[in-house]
């Protein structure tokens, strides 16, 4: 039997968090207790890179594949990646080390706790990733709710009991649809294994309900056009590691679910509902971006743009073209990076004014030069600037989306110019102008953690942005072997 | 000649009840050593209960009228274990309101022996006869706190309405037997006609009474009501131990005599479970009290447990004695910590005195933390698996509107699991309460919040438990 890396991937952070659970919480320990969560997310991302360098990418078979007896008879603790997930894998080892660094301003009261509950999501995240089993994934996909319902209302704004309960009651009915849709599953085909149903397959005649239920739970996890309202409110609450781990990774397992689930197991319904898909993701890319364009609160512009950027996602996963789901998964990681920059970035002038409004600011560039350069970076980066990240992704869904429907294209490329619309008036109106405030003066440049943390996640922007080969390497072959797997489930219905 | 070694776990507790009711007369000032006592007696039931009968596969007495089978012993163990915790924690609370007297004991204890007859019952008498005797002896211990107005209310009303119900499920005994020829369970089902409309007649009254006992909807009326008055000890104890033995009743009599008119009775069940769960969600939502709010969400959970044993299947029934046990683990952290709610003498049961508990009780709030989220069914925690278990049997009988109101309810239901968390974690700090709890007490606490937490380490040990429950 070989290293377990994957549960180990997956349990880590909980052992960590364990440590914390049984030290004292003051202010002397607090920062013995950052620097255990620090170490323990640190050796995570490093284990996950390992992985990466341990991956074959020239097969799309599930691989490190760990198969337990768990539920005897009914379910087994299977977990694995493939070229899909591990991006996503890495992708949380990844920005939970900066959350954790990130927390020095943001979180004043109940540090210890914080962490634990940190550190725990990203277990519950990474398992998700990993599982592959639909009992499994539904099990992390609904536990993560836990965590992020006490970040949300423990450590949040005026408004976090309302945003909290929004937000876990509708990820909560969303999901209970999908429960009886594993359950029939069970019951149809006598498994959950999802590399077993991927050989079985689903008869057509149950596929489209079951599609529709599946859908229920990743449209409001998208979250897609018109369920997407718990979203700002979640933001806008939530303290910055809070809205970042939202942002970055919750939002993709949905988009993820997407690709593994609804085009894996349901090919003829997903190729049934794809208008469906196209029409609600651009009227979320379109209208979302109005609205983002119309917003007063940094952290809410940014969300309704998580928003369209999702909708460019959806969209790009139901092309079933190389391209866009290459690009759905590209757009994915780059969003991942930039929007947790750019809630980054809103949380360090917060920390210092207190406030969201963009009219508090205005002129900060002469006080503050080295925050505005990264700002001005990840600005850029989330409109789709060649040269980053964001770029590739939303060149390729839209390459992908011209080769399947020229006028769901040619609206969707409407969404890049509103996106780049409202990311540049938003960095106009904070960044550059007249200094509208006196105690805008007494604002400090970033400090050693906040330039770390935004100069680690601007490295990959740049670097994926100009070589995304290592990406694009890791999902070819899965990517290709997915799209051959439902262009011969369709042709065979 | 009867084997009377099957029967000897009920035949110790009733000369136990004897003995201590004698002693604690002639014995001055004795409450603490009956309680202790009779703490000893439930677990020695407990220990034969499990070396003896446990590998019985199906043995009838006396007739046919005394059945002895796994699942008769796996609920006995379950009501006798229940009980047992409920003794050791309640003490305290009994010295605090100066109700500590003997008969506390020795009512728990004939109330379990009636229990234990409902559950070994095989004959409509005898059934009967464990029901009178254990709901009795709640009467008698919802009153407890006498000087109190509300306890005594308690125990009115619930003598009332459970009278009259035990009077409609005689009068469907009379009709079974009527139409029958027998009250042997075994008898009617080799001699059912399925013409016969005043057999319906006959379940539909002996249903209503069960229906009754076990609170659900539409006969839960006196649960809420009850359920705050009485002494909280005596609360818990109503909240699991009579539902255990209510449920097994259920499950024989359908599936024992009335298999073959499943068509009569499943509808009457579908219809029992949707209106408990969703009245028990949405009747929760306004409480303020946490002793009626727990009340409407038991009136919930039963109908979850209901729902397993509505789809006439082995999985069905296995799913519902898993609920029921989690339930009862869940229910049991939950009463424990509402009896740590202690200040100076003074119980708490207001939920808005929950305020802020975690920044000076981090413990018991975290326990609480996930009890509740447990309570709501949200995966990884024990309460999770409850529900997959019942959906999982529900969806196989291809009941789907039954699957899809009972995953409604469930989010329902978190609204208000998720208000006690939001007063607990979100909300401003109270006082301080005391730290001082008996050692039973922090046990059952940190137990059951254990079991829950890490049930998802080795969830196939329950279901492995229960496959020997066999009807079909």
């Amino acid at each position: 039997m070989n290293f377990p890396i994957i549960s180990a991937l997956i349990l880590l952070p909980t052992i960590g968090s364990l440590f914390l659970i049984f030290s004292k919480s003051n202010d002397q320990s607090n920062s013995t207790i950052k620097y255990v969560a620090l170490f323990t997310s640190i050796v995570n991302f490093l284990l996950s890179i390992y992985l990466w360098f341990l991956f074959d990418e020239t097969t799309s078979a599930f691989q490190f594949v760990e198969d337990r007896e768990w539920l005897i008879g009914i379910v087994n603790y299977k977990v694995g990646v493939d070229g899909i997930s591990i991006l996503f894998v890495i992708l949380t080892t990844f920005i939970t080390p900066l959350c954790i660094i990130s927390v020095n301003n943001s979180v004043k009261k109940r540090l210890r706790d914080f962490l634990i509950a940190i550190l725990i999501m990203e277990s519950f995240m990474i398992g998700v990733f990993c599982s592959l089993d639909l009992v499994i994934f539904y099990l992390f996909f609904e536990a993560g709710l836990i965590p992020m319902f006490l970040i949300i209302g423990i450590w949040g704004g005026p408004k976090r009991v309302y945003s909290a309960f929004k937000f876990f009651l509708y990820t909560l009915l969303g999901s209970v649809l999908m429960l009886v849709a594993i359950i029939s599953i069970y019951w149809i085909t006598g498994t959950t294994d999802v590399v077993k149903l991927y050989e079985l397959g689903i008869d057509s005649k149950y596929q489209n309900l079951l599609w529709l239920a599946f859908f229920s739970s990743f449209a409001v996890k998208t979250p897609m056009w018109p369920v997407h309202t718990w979203l700002p409110d979640a933001h806008v609450e939530a303290p910055t590691a809070g809205s970042v781990l939202l942002a970055a990774i919750l939002l993709k397992m949905a988009g993820y679910g997407f690709i593994r689930f609804s085009l894996g197991l349901f090919p003829i319904a997903s190729d049934l509902f794809t208008p469906l898909i196209y029409a609600l993701s651009l009227i979320a890319i379109i209208f979302t971006s109005l609205i983002a364009l119309m917003q007063e609160d940094m952290k809410k512009l940014i969300a309704y743009s998580s928003v369209a950027h999702m909708g460019f996602v959806t969209l790009g996963i139901f092309t079933i073209q190389q391209q866009g789901i290459e690009g759905s998964i590209i757009q994915m990681i780059s969003h991942g990076l930039v929007s947790a920059a750019l809630f980054l970035c809103v949380g360090v002038v917060y920390d210092r004014m207190h406030s969201r409004l963009i009219n508090t600011y205005g002129g900060i560039v002469s006080i503050i030069p080295k925050y505005s350069v990264l700002f001005m970076l990840f600005t850029l980066a989330a409109l789709g600037l060649p040269g980053t990240s964001g770029f590739i992704g939303e060149f390729l869904i839209l390459m992908g989306a011209f080769k399947d429907n020229f006028l769901v294209a040619v609206i969707a490329s409407l969404g890049v110019i509103l996106g780049a619309a409202y990311m540049l008036w938003l960095y106009k109106r904070v960044v550059f102008g007249k200094l509208v405030n006196n105690d805008l003066n007494k604002l400090t440049d970033l400090d050693k953690s906040e330039y770390f943390i935004l100069i680690s996640l601007a490295l990959p922007t740049l670097f994926f942005g100009f070589y995304p080969e290592p990406l694009f390497n890791t999902i070819e072959v899965s990517v290709n072997d997915l799209i051959e797997m439902y262009n011969s489930n369709l042709i065979n219905k | 000649m009867i084997n009377l070694s099957f029967i000897i776990p009920e035949i110790f507790i009733s000369l136990s009840v004897m003995f201590l009711l004698i002693l604690g007369v002639f014995k001055k000032n004795s409450f603490e050593l009956i309680h202790n006592l009779s703490i000893i007696v439930l677990l020695i039931t407990g220990i034969i209960v499990f070396n003896e009968t446990l590998d019985i596969e199906k043995i009838l007495l006396f007739n046919g009228s005394v059945v002895i089978d796994y699942l008769s012993s796996f609920m006995k163990i379950i009501t006798l274990l229940a009980a047992f915790i409920v003794l050791a924690i309640s003490k305290n609370y009994l010295d605090n309101f100066k109700i500590s007297k003997i008969e506390y004991p020795i009512l728990i204890l004939s109330s379990v022996l009636g229990m234990m007859v409902m559950i070994s019952s095989n004959d409509l008498i005898v059934f009967y006869m464990g029901l009178e005797l254990q709901s009795l002896a709640l009467y008698v211990l919802a009153t407890f706190n006498r000087n109190n107005l509300k306890s005594s209310e308690a125990g009115l009303k619930y003598f009332v309405l459970s009278a009259l119900s035990s009077g409609l499920l005689l009068y469907g005994c009379s009709l079974i037997y009527g139409f029958s020829g027998s009250t042997n369970f075994e008898i009617i089902a080799s001699q059912l006609d399925s013409n016969e409309y005043a057999l319906t007649f006959g379940i539909v009254f002996i249903l209503v009474g069960l229906a009754f006992k076990i609170s659900a909807v539409p006969f839960h009326m006196w649960a809420p009501d009850v359920y705050e008055g009485s002494p909280t000890t005596v609360t818990l104890f109503f909240t699991m131990v009579p539902k255990i033995a209510a449920l097994t009743v259920f499950i024989r009599f359908l599936y024992v005599p009335f298999l073959e008119l499943i068509d009569q009775w499943q509808m009457i069940l579908v219809f029992l479970s949707i209106a408990s769960m969703l009245f028990g969600a949405i009747a929760a939502i306004g409480q303020k009290n946490i002793k009626r709010l727990i009340a409407y969400s038991s009136i919930g959970h039963i109908g979850y447990a209901l729902a397993g044993v509505a789809s006439a299947s082995n999985d069905g029934i296995q799913s519902s004695v898993i609920y029921l046990t989690i339930y009862i683990v869940m229910n049991l952290g939950f009463f424990s910590c509402l009896l740590m709610l202690r200040r100076n003498d003074n119980y708490y049961e207001s939920i808005d005195d929950l305020s802020g508990l975690s920044k000076n009780h981090p413990i018991l709030s975290f326990s609480l933390l996930v009890i509740l989220f447990s309570l709501a069914g949200i995966p990884p925690l024990a309460g999770f698996f409850a529900k997959f278990y019942i959906f999982k049997a529900v969806i196989e009988q291809s009941m789907y509107f039954l699957a899809i109101v009972g995953l409604l309810s469930t989010v329902i239901a978190a609204f208000y699991y998720l208000r006690i968390i939001k007063i607990i974690y979100f909300d401003p700090e109270k006082e301080k309460y005391d730290q001082d709890h008996s050692p039973w007490l922090k046990f059952s606490l940190i137990l059951s919040t254990l079991l829950i937490l890490f049930y998802f380490i080795s969830p196939s040990q329950l279901v492995e438990a229960v496959s020997r429950i066999n009807f079909i």
